[in-house]
């Protein structure tokens, strides 16, 4: 097998977004006929190397081949023309037309007058639909389907296109069992076929029932590959994490005192819940798992951002009607949104405003402001934040990445918050203003307040916290202490492969 | 960047037409510097950029039309500019907050009109006058109601609420002018105070008023937050659709009080009146540098930029400029205006851009 040419392969592939690299030399090389996973912790380079082969950005250094000839994929026409098929996790399709139409975009059969040939496009459709066996019907409005259903149409299209190469990206992430079997099936069958697959994953089951082969990036740098029969599942865990501590995260021993925050049974209806978990006073619990693991979804409920079907949420003991964020805040809860530029900030407002603006009404008198005692409080906590004096007046957009996410922390300093969910604090965040803001948590938590963090960055959710709790699915699936875990210990629990009963309960 | 360089070694064997990166990410540094001056660019232009434009056009005038100048003159273009100016100003509240309303010169003609039919019915001045106020609240609050609440697109609601109380105006009148000589609150609009005419004392009372609102509240700050960027407005606790709402009311209660005006001017309550006014009352706004965008903006450059368009008018009739042409003039200042907001923007626009490529 080994002497053959592979179908793909990337040589020394990089590519730099200004100072970040987000794949540095990577290689990898994809047989016809076979499913290759491609696995890595979040922000490991995978999205990268995918847009890469999907001529949606540039690689700036490395070679890709195909059939052994060296190729440029400039656009996503390229893509398509070289039989490079894309499945994302968010769908390229028009939700707003039907099946047929989909599947037929941009090649629309004409009738000799040149109008749309309405019956060779739903015969077309039929075709493209039972070569992948799928029971659709072709008339039927896109978005109507469920997202399963949307994805096979997605792939009779890349089928269709006769696509050699077809890079799946999560596709199971929304998928029910039934229609994740389906998709086994079909990639089955593909990979019999003849097609190179390309299988991007987190969930190691799928990945052992599937993959032929693995390899697992990390930190936009290549780890390895093996083959699937040579190693285990915590044999992948250990390439795809493999990093040491270090005391970046030193904190003092803290005292966590009583419960502050007590979630039961909160649920979204859909994708998230029943969640269950306590925040005492003076204790940091971080939240784990993989993108999608519903982390986001969770203190975005919690905070009352979102719908909530059931459960409830209580403050030191009384219950919070959070069904706005308008009323989580007035029970002492606040959160610091996980993209801060779309969700926080008011870029082109003034820094003093930007972290006034959920304390307006302690600041003023029968509507009125009282704008000295605004601004002295906004200075005061400025100055604890480290946030030079001169930036009052500026726009927050004039500020650095880290400064706008103090911005955001002098906020609910400012409103006195009891909890704070911080959803990705140190995202994008030099490691300066990290360090300050691990810092500020400590202030915070001496001062008896209860911390929620989410992290993708495994190293920080285990070093700042306490507990860790990890998600999976829209569920809790395991409670760690932080004191003794593992990156492996929470990635296993994360991806679904744990075996050890350490009070982790299955879903 | 010299990374590029690897890429010409490799035989091209792309079979399509070979097209640029889509975004070549720049330098973070140089980044920040471009939007650091256009920010600084965009602040200049805020605080005395219109200003100028108006000290400018009133020299130009002043030259050419030497009678320009002239107390009674002026006051006249005060007076003229005041129903526009008062429109402009609750809308600037609805701009600000990223909305629009295109039912104000409708409002206007209703609230004319439910004042007169008061007037003429044997009510006092000032309950008349009430009246007026409230049924443009009222219709304001319509237009908040659908737009904040079931969250439909303010041109779309305005749109129809433009059509909808231009015919309730006209069913009101039965589609005839109703004209009342012994008008009890004619005074409005015709009479002065201290030597000013009365419609502009109204105007300088408006523009105190929504200045305090929006400078010196909690009220006020809520309405920016919201223009600025509504999600974050909401993760801020700030009751988003509250305030939506508030600004279509405010400018609703403007309407009425600029219907009450006119009504007054002409002793008489017409349907007809205040047709396209809104679009007047916009370019008011939108010169004033308040940006269609939402979330910035002052009120005085609203003022300013209501003077300007009176400026222009008068002193084109001045200079016995055809109307054809006036109206040519007009719109070209009016375009240069929004040219100047979208110039303002461009170095923003950019940054998002890169944002949205970046990656972790």
């Amino acid at each position: 097998m080994t002497q053959d040419i592979p179908l793909l392969r990337l040589e020394g592939v990089t590519k730099r977004y200004g100072a970040t690299t987000a794949l540095d030399g990577v290689h990898f090389d994809l047989r016809a006929g076979e499913v290759h996973a491609l696995m890595g912790e979040n922000g490991a380079g995978k999205s990268t190397l995918m847009k890469i082969l999907a001529g949606n950005v540039q690689r700036d250094a490395g070679r890709i081949l195909l059939d052994g000839a060296p190729v440029e994929i400039e656009s996503p026409k390229d893509a398509t023309a070289l039989g490079i098929a894309i499945i994302h996790q968010e769908l390229n399709t028009v939700p707003a037309m039907t099946v047929a139409e989909n599947l037929a975009l941009g090649r629309e059969p004409r009738t000799r007058w040149g109008s749309l040939d309405r019956r060779a496009l739903l015969r077309e459709a039929r075709e493209k639909l039972d070569r992948i066996g799928a029971d659709i019907d072709p008339r039927r409005e896109l978005g109507s389907l469920s997202v399963g259903m949307q994805q096979m149409v997605e792939i009779a299209r890349a089928v269709s296109e006769d696509a050699r190469v077809l890079v799946l990206d999560e596709p199971t992430a929304a998928l029910s069992r039934g229609e994740s079997l389906q998709l086994y099936r079909l990639v089955r069958e593909m990979r019999a076929a003849g097609v190179g697959l390309v299988y991007i994953s987190h969930r190691m089951e799928e990945v052992w029932e599937l993959a032929d082969r693995i390899t697992v990036f990390r930190d936009g740098g290549y780890v390895g590959t093996r083959e699937r029969t040579e190693i285990n599942p915590s044999d992948v865990v250990r390439m795809m994490v493999g990093r040491s501590f270090d005391d970046l995260y030193a904190h003092a021993p803290r005292q966590p005192g009583d419960v502050v925050l007590d979630v039961q049974g909160l649920t979204d209806g859909e994708l998230v819940g029943p969640v269950d978990f306590q925040v005492r006073a003076g204790e940091v619990v971080a939240m784990a798992g993989l993108i999608g693991a519903g982390r986001t979804e969770t203190c975005r409920l919690l905070f009352g951002a979102d719908h909530v079907h059931g459960g409830s949420v209580r403050v030191r003991g009384r219950e919070v009607r959070a069904r706005s964020p308008q009323q989580a805040i007035a029970a002492g809860l606040a959160m610091v949104p996980e993209d801060r530029k779309a969700q926080a900030l008011f870029l082109d407002h003034t820094v003093e405003d930007n972290i006034a603006v959920s304390s307006l009404q302690e600041h003023s008198r029968a509507q009125v402001l009282r704008r000295d005692s605004v601004r002295t409080a906004v200075k005061r906590h400025m100055r604890q934040l480290r946030i030079r004096e001169s930036a009052i007046g500026l726009p927050a957009r004039a500020l650095s990445g880290g400064n706008q996410q103090k911005v955001v922390l002098a906020r609910w300093l400012m409103r006195e918050a009891d909890v704070l969910v911080l959803d990705e604090p140190t995202r994008g965040v030099d490691i300066g203003a990290r360090r300050e803001i691990y810092e500020l948590i400590e202030e915070l938590t001496a001062a008896g307040k209860a911390v929620l963090v989410v992290s993708s960055d495994l190293p920080e959710a285990i070093g700042i916290s306490d507990r860790l709790l990890v998600m999976r699915a829209g569920r809790i699936v395991a409670e760690l202490d932080s004191h003794t875990t593992t990156e492996e210990d929470v990635m296993s629990h994360a991806t679904g492969t744990a075996t050890s009963p350490s009070g982790a309960h299955h879903v | 960047m010299s990374e590029s360089a690897p890429r010409s070694a490799t035989a091209p064997a792309s079979p399509g037409p070979s097209s640029a990166p889509e975004s070549i990410p720049v330098p973070a540094a140089e980044e920040r510097v471009a939007a650091q001056r256009g920010v600084d660019l965009a602040r200049w232009w805020d605080r005395v950029g219109i200003l100028v434009v108006l000290v400018a056009l009133v020299a130009l005038m002043v030259l050419i039309a030497p009678n320009f100048a002239s107390v009674s003159n002026l006051l006249n273009i005060a007076r003229s500019i005041s129903i526009n100016a008062i429109l402009a100003a609750g809308l600037t509240l609805v701009i600000l907050t990223a909305g629009i309303d295109l039912s104000v010169g409708s409002i206007l003609a209703v609230s004319g009109v439910v004042s007169v039919l008061a007037a003429v019915g044997g009510l006092p001045a000032w309950v008349a006058i009430v009246l007026g106020v409230v049924a443009g609240c009222l219709a304001g609050l319509v237009n908040g109601i659908l737009t904040a609440y079931l969250g439909l697109a303010a041109f779309i609601v305005t749109l129809g609420t433009m059509t909808a109380l231009r015919g309730l105006a006209y069913t009101m009148t039965d589609g005839q002018p109703i004209v009342s000589n012994t008008l009890n609150f004619r005074d409005i609009g015709n009479g002065y105070v201290a030597g000013i005419p009365a419609p502009v004392v109204v105007m300088i009372v408006v523009y105190l008023v929504i200045w305090f609102l929006l400078e010196r509240t909690r009220y006020g700050k809520q309405v920016y937050a919201v223009g600025g960027n509504a999600e974050a407005a909401r993760l801020a606790g700030i009751n988003v659709r509250r305030v939506t709402t508030s600004v279509y009311v405010i400018a609703g209660a403007c309407a009425g009080l600029a219907g009450i005006i006119f009504a007054a001017r002409v002793v008489s309550a017409q349907p007809t009146a205040g047709t396209g006014y809104e679009l007047d009352a916009i370019a008011a706004v939108v010169l004033g540098g308040t940006s269609l965008a939402g979330g910035r903006g002052r009120l005085y450059g609203t003022l300013i930029g209501s003077i300007i368009l009176g400026v222009l008018s008068t002193g084109l009739i001045l200079m016995n400029v055809q109307f054809f042409t006036q109206l040519l003039i007009k719109g070209g200042v009016i375009i240069l205006a929004v040219a100047i907001d979208g110039l303002k923007q461009r170095p923003l626009r950019r940054q998002r851009v890169r944002a949205a490529g970046a990656v972790t």
